[in-house]
């Protein structure tokens, strides 16, 4: 099997202007909106979508970014992973509503994780979760706010989210587990 | 990583590796809750066969606030002063679950021993060993170098600009008793593979033997040193008069008049130069207290960065899957 192309650039665009404008709704503006992105693909998702809100509604929303690698429950269990920057809005997150986006949702640990990341930071009002790709595989009652597509595979399949800032393209692909073809 | 036993065999990468994670470390620091649960359910032991109350409570606070469980070990007292061997206490210490042995010990090469021995499975951190090495200190004089250096504005230390950055072509001088240093050593060992130049500056006394074989340039006078090498940071180190039994200087007043880092030499530094020690300071011997007090001194945010590489230190060794042992 080989790899597969599941979103262009163009789609993936649009699903992040639909995801923003979902925001907007659910949320009746930006008024107490913080979006808070996991790196490393996450938090230039979350940015995207903050620049997308502040051109349709016209103002600000505060962007951050949480890495979650020492809230992992699976540190043992891996090579020593190098943590990346956080970086939370100076504003905080105490009684915002916290939008946590990440590229990929699959089994629920990284946004467990994310949530007890969060807890340290402070009490946002309430938090949301939106998702460019939901492939399911769900090990934790988690499930998403906003995803901008729902993508079933098997375990064993890989999926990619090539983001331009940095790997130079926007897409998403599908492949088989090692990556092969 | 499995063990921290030196800075001569420590790479470049890991070496940038490790103050990088202490960027990150030092960011949760500032918040409110300052503790992460990286190693929540793992045991660290802090096995000190000397007496050193500075540096343990900055490897407690660093295992405690990254939810290890510490087990603060003294030889003094314990069954050590009865005559119980390195080997006895380590398989005591593998008995009892360890994951950490932080080791500081009189006798040089005492971590590297308790690491390779297969006493014992824990990851080692040398605390400090003899004359031979003191890695964590080395590597927060570093990453404190490098905020103060390459972070936002002159003297304002913070993460801006520091990450990723090695030291090349920094001008780092190490002042005063090098031969008793351990300090000294570790530092020229990670200072030279991060590509800082490093000076010694010491009476002919007080340095090491062989230390003309090391990578790094030794001057006996003070004033020519800054005169020549213009450093831009100056690391004073400790007159350790409990280490010394002989005499290596005439007297405490010739020393500090030569080798001291008075009021004159403080005016004399290079514009952003910053000027460390890594404490206790004898005031008055190899540093002034308005040194000591000036802007340019660094020694708490040493104190506060030891306890933010310490936890990088503790989380790369002791966080992921152990790898085989060596």
């Amino acid at each position: 099997m080989g790899t597969r192309t599941v979103l262009e650039g163009a789609e993936i665009s649009r699903a992040l202007t639909r995801i923003s404008h979902e925001i907007i709704e659910a949320n009746k503006g930006v008024a107490g909106l913080v979006l808070v992105g996991i790196p490393t693909r996450g938090s230039l998702l979350a940015q995207r979508i903050a620049a997308i809100i502040s051109r349709i509604e016209g103002e600000d929303v505060p962007v951050g970014s949480l890495d979650v690698t020492m809230y992992r429950d699976d540190l043992a269990q891996h090579p020593t992973r190098a943590p990346h920057p956080t970086d939370m809005p100076v504003s905080g997150i105490d009684g915002a509503t916290v939008v946590l986006v990440d590229d990929v949702l699959y089994s629920g640990r990284t946004v467990r994780a994310a949530l007890d990341a969060l807890n340290d930071h402070g009490r946002p009002r309430a938090v949301r979760l939106a998702a460019l790709i939901d492939r399911g595989h769900r090990e934790l009652p988690v499930r998403a706010d906003y995803i901008g597509k729902n993508l079933p595979s098997a375990k064993h399949e890989r999926i990619s989210v090539r983001l331009t800032e940095l790997d130079g393209v926007d897409d998403v692909t599908i492949s088989d587990a090692e990556g092969r073809g | 990583m499995r063990h921290l036993l030196d800075t001569r065999t420590l790479s470049r990468d890991d070496a940038i590796r490790i103050l990088d994670t202490a960027e990150d470390m030092a960011a949760a620091q500032q918040r409110e809750v300052k503790k992460l649960p990286a190693l929540r359910g793992k045991t660290v032991v802090n096995l000190f066969y000397e007496d050193s109350t500075r540096t343990r409570i900055s490897f407690e606070a660093a295992a405690k606030r990254l939810s290890a469980d510490v087990i603060n070990f003294s030889a003094k007292g314990s069954s050590v002063s009865k005559g119980e061997s390195l080997k006895d206490t380590a398989q005591t210490l593998q008995a009892i679950g360890a994951d950490g042995v932080v080791i500081r010990h009189p006798a040089s090469g005492a971590p590297e021993r308790l690491a390779r021995s297969g006493w014992i499975d824990a990851g080692v951190l040398n605390a400090g060993d003899g004359t031979h090495e003191h890695p964590t200190q080395a590597l927060l004089d570093a990453f404190t170098m490098r905020r103060r250096l390459f972070g936002s504005g002159a003297g304002v230390s913070d993460a801006s600009g520091s990450r990723g950055r090695d030291l090349d072509g920094v001008s780092v001088a190490i002042v005063g008793d090098v031969a008793h240093s351990r300090v000294a050593r570790s530092n020229l060992w990670l200072l030279n593979a991060l590509g800082a130049h490093v000076t010694f500056v010491a009476p002919e006394t007080l340095l090491p033997y062989g230390a003309r074989d090391w990578p790094v340039k030794i001057h006996h006078s003070l004033d020519a040193a800054l005169r020549d090498e213009r450093p831009e940071v100056v690391m004073m180190l400790r007159i350790q008069s409990e280490r010394m039994h002989a005499a290596f200087f005439p007297n405490e007043r010739e020393y500090a008049r030569n080798w001291g880092l008075d009021d004159a030499r403080l005016e004399r530094l290079v514009d952003e130069a910053i000027v460390m020690h890594p404490g206790p300071m004898n005031r008055g011997l190899e540093i002034s207290s308005r040194a000591a007090d000036s802007e340019r001194s660094t020694v708490l945010e040493q104190v506060a960065n030891g306890v933010s590489v310490r936890m990088a230190a503790l989380y790369l060794l002791l966080s992921g899957e152990r790898e085989a042992s060596i």
